[in-house]
């Protein structure tokens, strides 16, 4: 069996012929929206293969530069998702994210970054359906948004 | 020096091995940076798969070992334990989910394969970075705060106490007991309620170990597992419990009428009252806001009549602090007021009842003594019971409330008991649940005892006679979808069996106690199945409906189950802490003090003499708000910071191909 590594130099060029396969980059908080992924993998909740999550214990201890690392290092999308307003296992961890994603949204573009390329959304430990939805929907949107080129960034 | 890796991937039987090839990202692991050794086995949690990765760690060496299997919030702590076992430290392990997050979700066996050789690369590449971590070990408060006096916090109280722990109950009513307390009978042996709930009520009355306080609300706690600070609010009952010997001279000859919430508004109290005679404890309680004195300072006939002078217009809301190791929440549940569904008719027509107040109308103490009667204080001839009232219903609530099919056969039966054979029962119901122990059997007593069942949920109740007969009486319109007929059933009685919720204020006492609720408004659980009692929350535990509906016999059970986790921790006195918790490094904090504003949990202070700021790690939770915005990087959370973050992002974002192997038929 043949395998193919596609190094991050070659990222950007899709394969001719090939449709665009996003890599997204999940920071999803412990408590609720990575367990609602869990909920949502039990209940097979089939969602697009795109997403890969990476299990942070709150929202709030996504530092804004895990966020920009991960759409240089070729992540064409990230979404961060937890506990709902209010409902922060870290009290209010999660007001924090909102404010450090709403200031992020605004800096991005002047770089060359679409602010579509970033999803805040807030998924609690019981919503496997929303999950997968959010997933679903956003690997779509990000389909039609095409491939992120860093490379013709200003900051590289 | 480079760390050796072990990787194993799981097949979990075909749960992952049947979409993913688990043989295959094995072997794409064995091509990692650093990985010395990578192996899938059948089940990595079983005890051979453990022994695999404990000899690997002995023979080969590893410094790190990286576990593909479901998801870490179900394994994590037995692979930790695992290389614990093998003589490496459980924090130099990185668990990854390619099942839950993979197998089961991801539709194309070569997407699904191609994701899991992306994880486990991701894994791989964070566990490098990984650094040994040590637990620390806090002694557990011995003494156990329960919340809620229903039939399931008395239960836990009294398993707690038993044991010879001290136990806080806080009751928010002026009694404990609950809802059972407003029940006759019980289904399915039709035992009487009051007499098997006051006898436990009494207990807990006479427990030394129970510290039972009534009027009182938690409104605030602190601390963690072992170590909880509960502040406790008690509004004032306006009688001193301790003069007051429950002789009820005082609801004699108080002059004020209201309706009663425990008669469900069929009856009227006074403004002191007390649910019952039984009622634990039975000082009455004076209601503010009906009291005359209390509202226009006049009146005052209790205070002149109590002969053991225990009235106490003075008494003020107080506060206490208690110091708890484990909480007990059985907080129960709330009756759907059905007025919004108005096909049923419920406060429009007089004659339809909930299926609480139907209970009251049963009851011995109750406003009719137990009679059954209609409001002109006939027994009624016929009524219609209806299942389902806002259980299994889209626009209210999804589940099924898990005790209406019982406690409508229970009614059946009361009916053809108390009003006479004559009398005729219709059931509206969906399906029939009997699932518990003797259900079954009293569904078919009751069969038998000449009730009809109708199969179709009513599309109304209404007053408006088609014919003679319906004169006068109220027309329960469905369709009994078994015949495929529409019928009309003219009746004296409408009984809603409405559907038991979460308590209208669930969201608020979760936030106050860290739990979070479920999408059915209920207490949500650590896991639905392996930890229904426990919750996200360590030392918090759930007793009871306050998790979703249950009947007395699960509620109990559950509530033992909720009592058992609190005693084992209590009993062993210690609990283990981890050491994911922030660090500040001194030689790079500016001394910004951005952090310690930041910090929910006050625990960061500023240090003078070095000017920096220092982590109380005895107080931290871990929860990386520091780390999060710290801008000179000097926070960061153990296990989870920027070097192990960084490194999980290049792995993840590596594209893998998916590699589709060719299908047979292209072969030839």
């Amino acid at each position: 069996m043949q395998e193919l590594i596609v190094t991050p130099e070659a990222q950007g060029e899709p394969m001719p012929g090939a449709a665009f396969e996003p890599a997204i980059v999940a920071f999803v908080c412990n408590w609720c929206t990575y367990t609602a992924a869990d909920l949502a993998g039990t209940s097979r909740m089939v969602q697009s293969p795109n997403v890969r999550l990476v299990r942070m214990m709150c929202t709030g201890m996504v530092d804004p530069k895990y966020i920009i690392k991960a759409l240089l290092g070729g992540a064409d999308a990230v979404l961060i998702s937890g506990c709902h307003p209010g409902d922060c296992h870290y009290i209010n961890g999660n007001y924090k994210a909102r404010r450090r994603v709403k200031l992020l949204m605004e800096i991005l573009p002047r770089f060359g970054i679409d602010s579509r390329r970033i999803k805040l959304t807030w998924v609690g430990a019981s919503e496997g359906n929303e999950f997968a939805a959010t997933v679903n929907s956003f690997a779509a949107e990000i389909k039609e948004l095409g491939p992120i080129d860093t490379r013709r960034l200003p900051l590289l | 020096m480079p760390s050796r890796i072990g990787v194993y991937v799981c097949h979990c039987g075909t749960n992952i091995a049947g979409r993913v090839d688990s043989e295959g990202v094995a072997r794409h692991a064995s091509g990692l940076k650093n990985v010395a050794v990578a192996r899938d086995y059948k089940f990595m949690c079983s005890d051979p798969g453990q022994d695999m990765i404990i000899k690997d760690i002995r023979e080969m060496g590893l410094t790190r070992v990286v576990v593909a299997s479901c998801s870490p919030r179900l394994h994590e702590k037995t692979f930790q334990k695992a290389c614990q076992r093998g003589g490496l430290n459980p924090f130099l392990f990185q668990m990854t989910c390619i099942r839950e997050h993979c197998s089961w979700v991801v539709a194309d066996p070569a997407e699904a394969t191609a994701k899991a050789k992306t994880l486990v690369a991701a894994a791989v590449s964070r566990v490098n970075e990984h650094e040994e971590l040590y637990s620390r070990v806090e002694a557990v408060h011995p003494d156990v705060l329960v919340v809620g006096g229903g039939i399931a916090g008395i239960q836990a109280a009294l398993d707690i106490a038993r044991s010879g722990h001290k136990v806080h109950m806080v009751e928010r009513g002026p009694s404990i007991g609950g809802h059972m307390t407003q029940f006759d009978k019980t289904f399915p042996t039709l035992d009487c309620a009051a007499c098997i709930s006051t006898p436990k009520m009494v207990a807990v009355a006479q427990e030394p170990n129970i510290n039972l306080m009534t009027m009182s609300e938690v409104v605030e706690v602190k601390g963690y597992v072992g170590n909880y600070t509960a502040r406790i609010r008690t509004k004032p009952r306006y009688i001193n419990q301790d003069r007051c010997t429950g002789c009820g001279l005082c609801m004699e000859k108080c002059p004020k009428s209201v309706p009663s919430e425990f008669e469900e508004g069929l009856g009227k109290r006074k403004a002191v009252h007390r649910n019952s005679p039984q009622s634990v404890p039975n000082t009455p309680v004076i209601d503010p806001a009906s009291c005359i004195y209390l509202v226009k300072g006049k009146c005052g006939a209790c205070k002149q009549n109590c002969p053991s002078d225990a009235i106490d217009f003075e008494q003020q809301e107080s506060f206490l602090d208690v110091q708890v190791g484990t909480i007990v929440l059985a907080t129960g549940f709330d009756i759907l007021d059905p007025t919004p569904l108005s096909q049923y008719g419920f406060g429009r027509y007089p004659e339809v009842y909930t299926g609480l107040q139907f209970e009251r109308l049963n009851n011995a103490v109750g406003p009719t003594g137990g009679k059954i009667r209609m409001k002109n204080g006939e027994a009624p001839e016929s009524v219609a019971i209806i299942h389902c009232v806002g259980s299994r219903d889209k626009n209210q609530h999804e589940y099924c409330s898990r005790v209406c099919c019982m406690y409508a056969l229970k009614y059946d039966h009361l009916i053809k008991d108390k009003v006479g054979h004559h009398a005729r029962v219709y059931n509206f119901y969906i399906d029939m649940r009997c699932f518990g122990k003797g259900y079954e059997e009293f569904y078919r007593r009751v069969q038998e005892e000449g009730v009809t069942f109708i199969r179709g949920r009513p599309a109304e109740v209404t007053d408006q006679a088609r014919s003679e007969d319906e004169q006068g009486k109220l027309v329960v319109v469905a369709e009994d979808t078994l015949l495929g007929r529409p019928v009309r059933v003219a009746v004296d009685m409408v009984v809603l069996c409405t559907a038991m919720q979460a308590r209208k204020d669930a969201s608020e006492v979760a936030r106050v106690f860290g739990v979070s609720c479920g999408q059915d408004g209920f207490f949500l659980e650590e896991h639905p199945k392996l930890g229904p009692v426990s919750t996200a929350t360590d030392g918090i535990f759930l007793a009871g409906t306050c998790q979703g509906p249950k009947d007395i016999p699960d509620a109990v059970a559950h509530a033992s189950g909720g009592a058992g986790q609190a005693l084992s921790l209590a009993a062993r006195g210690e609990v283990s802490i981890s050491p994911t918790v922030s660090w500040i490094n001194p030689d790079i904090c500016i001394g910004c003090k951005m952090c310690v504003g930041l910090c929910a949990y006050s625990a960061i202070e500023f240090d003078e003499r070095r000017r920096v700021c220092v982590i109380n790690e005895a107080m931290c939770k871990g929860c990386g708000s520091c780390a999060g915005h710290c801008p000179s990087g000097a926070a960061q959370i153990r296990h989870f910071n920027e070097k192990q973050v960084f490194a999980e992002l290049e792995g993840l974002t590596q594209r893998i191909v998916p590699v589709r192997q060719p299908a047979a038929a292209d072969l030839t």
